[in-house]
């Protein structure tokens, strides 16, 4: 049994992604969306903490919110995988529920 | 009944700066006419729903802390309160209205609705969940 | 929409539910049940004025079978059962009396 979690605000604005990370369990993923994609900035303060919850939770984000704010994929911390809109419904497929962070 | 399935509501904003916390509220009204296994969960901002003596007189919005106190009648009878939340807004257990429920296997005895957990056990309740709505 | 009282009008939405909760009397209680159909007596009044108790504790109107769950443990089971209810309000307890009791639809209640 596993979650997909998704996170749409940027973690420099709400506690959203930080909390997610403190609910998420072992196996389950995270996709970033939207102002969520910030969160997978590498160089930033919170870099650290992200990478060290992404040693047991896979991390993704929404490549095409990516794009859209200008963000290339090789400023992602490493290990985070872009996925499009049919890799969004693969995720919500594979995982038992969907668990929004709003 | 195999098609129970437990609902979790999870409740993350403070109540009267945005529409999610009585959203969420009367979504849990609504839903809980369909018998599913309903639960509610409050963790960051979403504790202050459930402080005391909410009076909203002066800010023209209508106060609906005390209907949290109904959903016993709607056989709503787990609110989950995440321990760590409450303590890094400098609040207690003992700044949080008073839910009960009938307990129909006990003689309908009232029995407090509210459970303060921790983070640890916050994310066992989110995990056990088949559906889980945000607010 | 609006009701007549005493000279005075009382705004209501299409389905009768009146607008400003406050604006409610005994009286415009009594002119809202006359059109709905139904002439108001001792039994009915004690429905209303449950529903008005329960709207003041709880700022909530009740759905139908939490309105009768709660009947049956104040009013007794010989009040609190569907039947009598339906009887009192043939359109609906919970619709037909919050609308006679000035308060909203209930929630969930379509």
């Amino acid at each position: 049994m596993s979650t997909l979690h998704t996170v749409n605000k940027s973690p420099f604005a709400t506690q959203a992604l930080v909390s997610c990370l403190n609910h998420a369990k072992a196996g389950d993923a995270i996709l970033m969306i939207e102002d969520g994609v910030y969160g997978g900035l590498s160089g930033t303060g919170l870099t650290e903490i992200i990478e060290e919850f992404g040693k047991n939770v896979s991390l993704y984000v929404l490549s095409p919110d990516l794009d859209a704010r200008g963000l290339d994929a090789k400023r992602l911390i490493g290990g985070i995988e872009g996925v499009d809109y049919a890799g969004f419904v693969d995720l919500v497929a594979k995982h038992d529920r969907t668990q929004a962070w709003l | 009944m195999s098609d129970v399935k437990k609902f979790l509501y999870v409740n993350r904003k403070a109540p009267y700066g945005t529409i999610y916390a009585l959203e969420s509220l009367e979504v849990v009204l609504i839903g809980a006419a369909f018998e599913q296994d309903v639960a509610l969960a409050f963790l960051d901002d979403g504790v202050f729903q459930l402080t005391k003596g909410q009076n909203t007189d002066g800010i023209g919005v209508k106060n609906f802390s005390p209907t949290f106190r109904a959903l016993g009648d709607y056989d709503v009878q787990k609110l989950y309160v995440e321990r760590e939340s409450l303590e890094e807004r400098g609040l207690s257990e003992d700044d949080l209205i008073e839910v009960v429920y009938e307990d129909e296997d006990d003689d309908w005895e009232e029995k407090p609705a509210i459970k303060v957990v921790s983070r640890a056990e916050m994310a066992d309740v989110m995990a056990d969940a088949d559906v889980v709505l945000s607010f | 929409m609006a009701y007549e009282v005493n000279g005075q009008t009382v705004e209501c939405d299409e389905e009768g539910y009146i607008t400003n909760l406050s604006d409610w009397t005994p009286e415009l209680a009594a002119v809202i049940a006359e059109a709905e159909d139904i002439e108001m007596d001792d039994d009915r009044w004690e429905v209303v004025n449950f529903l008005r108790e329960y709207y003041d504790e709880y700022q909530i109107a009740p759905a139908v079978r939490v309105l009768i769950k709660a009947a049956k443990k104040s009013m007794g089971p010989e009040k609190g059962n569907n039947k009598y209810m339906y009887e009192l309000f043939p359109y609906g307890p919970a619709k037909q009396a919050c609308k006679i009791a000035g308060l909203p639809k209930p929630t969930g209640c379509v």
